[in-house]
């Protein structure tokens, strides 16, 4: 009996290796038949294109007329701003809005459902709803604003600033429920005993905060923010979806800017644009990628 | 007395998170249920609801909306597409490169991670331009090969994440039974890794029925636009009919968002977490 127990797992062992290298190959082909097809999808819808997008803006003669184009220097203001307000604002709400939602209480389980709704809705018809409403004579805005106090409202998208506002506004509007997702998902995982602890100790609820929440989520918080910036950067329906760049060309982003030059057809333009772009998204890109990798 | 308090300072949150949240939402209703003087006048509630504009809608007797069950067959067609796709494709490399251990996954799993961290109006232009040399403008497919490149690689991420939690002993246990890759993968893989797949099943089929960007930008034929650009057109002129506007974009809005809410129990756990968890 022993004999055979013992026997088993080295017979098993001894099973293995009859053809070795044939079959470590086989397992091995498999991996590289299964792998193939994504392989080839990056090879000629990412690398071919951005290889041959890199080409295409290799004229010096791209970016001269790209720093001459007046709308140029005002995208690049615009595109600041709005990453660092439309992005720090978001991550404040979503911060002070993960601790409202981590209430245990029915009522704010079922309004949890109801604030995630403009993540699960496409952006058309969100955004050109909320852009009807910013109507200066016909929007539910001012005429509600007329009807309280007999005032004309502001011509919110005639004007630069404004227009540019409402579209971070509209972009908060979209991301804030994913964000406020993930950070309560982070406050839901520091454990309770923290906070008992803390109570027990007197601690006062900005006391909490500050020693037990933040250090929790600090890396979460900061991770989000910097992912949040690059796909920030590619937010091209906020804009173009409210304001379409204008008036006269004074709120575009360069995502907006990109698309604008496609559609005059000048390629060469759009891809300078985008490489202009790329020494700021490039350290952002590497370092999400470090976080992913050492996650692992 | 305090717990009252408290319980007051959470409906002064709840207050303007609920107007915040469902403004823009109720105003596409309002406008899709108003005439177009109602509509035009800044009411809150139309004197008159009304169903007509369906009507009208469903019977494409609008300029804009001749194409309008066109459609939404193109949008349909192409979620199909995006979705079935990014899926097999998504879940063959994943167990490629977690289960099968094939040399070079690594490479490939950085170079997804690179391609997801693109921002998607970036990688717009170039795409546009290759899609041009492909000969593939104008075509469905690329608006779908488009979109199974922007959704695979988190695909990718998500499930190589989930099929790295399975145990190792299974496949083991396979290899000694003699199985091959395939009957692993059949037999044991899929089965185990059902709820990961109907999520991201999901979430790329949601992603492309959404996109609006890469669509109007790949076809602008009026035989091969989805809804999404077909919404778009409604403001080439000043003087759109927007209470028809708002009917249709009710219509396109709703199968996503009610799929969303049936697979939310899947989205929540398997995706959102996954996404930024660091």
């Amino acid at each position: 009996m022993a004999a055979v127990d013992i026997a088993l797992p080295r017979g098993n062992r001894a099973l293995t290796p009859i053809s070795p290298p044939k079959r470590r190959l086989s397992w091995q082909t498999w991996g590289v038949i299964l792998i193939a097809p994504y392989v080839l999808v990056f090879l000629v819808f990412v690398l071919y294109p951005v290889s041959y997008g890199l080409w295409l803006a290799r004229h010096p003669q791209s970016y001269v007329t790209l720093f001459d184009d007046p709308v140029f220097f005002r995208t690049v203001v615009n595109t600041i701003v709005f990453l660092l307000v439309a992005v720090n604002l978001k991550f404040a709400l979503a911060l002070f809005l993960s601790g409202f939602f981590v209430h245990e209480r029915a009522w704010i389980r079922w309004l949890s459902v109801i604030f995630i709704i403009p993540w699960a809705v496409p952006a058309i018809p969100t955004i050109f709803s909320i852009r009807f409403m910013l109507n200066p004579e016909w929007g539910l805005i001012n005429s509600v604003w007329f009807r309280l106090t007999g005032l004309d409202g502001p011509n919110w998208l005639n004007d630069p600033v404004l227009g540019l506002s409402m579209a971070m506004v509209v972009h908060i509007w979209k991301a804030l429920p994913f964000w406020t997702l993930i950070l309560i998902a982070g406050r839901l995982a520091i454990p309770r005993e923290l906070y008992e602890a803390s109570s027990v100790d007197g601690a006062t609820s900005w006391q909490k905060f500050k020693y037990v929440t933040w250090p929790s989520i600090r890396t979460l918080y900061l991770t989000s923010t910097i992912l949040s910036m690059i796909w920030t950067l590619g937010d091209f329906n906020s804009v173009y979806l409210l304001t379409g760049g204008g008036p006269a060309d004074l709120t575009h982003v360069l995502a907006t800017l990109g698309i604008r030059y496609i559609r005059l057809d000048q390629v060469d333009q759009a891809m300078a644009t985008i490489v202009v772009a790329l020494p700021f998204v490039l350290p952002l890109v590497y370092f999400m990628m470090k976080r992913l990798s050492a996650n692992e | 007395m305090n717990k009252l308090l408290r319980e007051a300072k959470l409906w002064l949150i709840a207050i303007p998170i609920l107007l915040w949240t469902l403004l823009p939402i109720y105003h596409i209703f309002l406008f899709s249920i108003s005439t177009k003087d109602s509509a035009f006048s800044g009411a809150l509630w139309p004197q008159h609801p009304t169903l007509r504009n369906f009507g009208t809608v469903f019977r494409q007797e609008h300029f804009y909306l001749h194409h309008f069950w066109e459609q939404i067959w193109n949008s349909l067609w192409i979620a199909l597409g995006a979705g079935v796709i990014t899926l097999f494709i998504a879940t063959c490399a994943a167990f490629a490169i977690s289960r099968l251990k094939v040399r070079g996954g690594r490479t490939v799993m950085n170079a997804a991670l690179f391609t997801y961290f693109i921002p998607a109006a970036f990688l717009a232009v170039p795409m546009y331009k290759a899609m041009g040399s492909y000969g593939l403008l104008n075509s469905r497919w690329s608006l779908v090969l488009a979109m199974v490149t922007l959704a695979a690689p988190y695909a990718i991420w998500v499930l190589k994440q989930a099929s790295d939690k399975l145990p190792w002993e299974l496949d083991e246990a396979a290899r000694i039974d003699g199985a091959t890759p395939l009957q692993l993968f059949r037999l044991v893989y899929l089965p185990l890794m059902m709820p990961s797949l109907v999520a991201i099943g999901t979430y790329a089929l949601l992603l492309a029925w959404n996109e609006y960007l890469y669509a109007f930008l790949l076809l602008s034929h009026e035989n091969t636009i989805p809804l999404a650009v077909g919404l778009g057109h409604f403001l080439a002129s000043d003087d759109s009919p927007w209470e028809l506007l708002m009917a249709t974009a009710l219509i396109y809005a709703l199968p996503p968002a009610a799929i969303y809410y049936a697979f939310r129990r899947y989205m929540v756990g398997g995706l959102t977490v996954g996404a930024v968890k660091g």
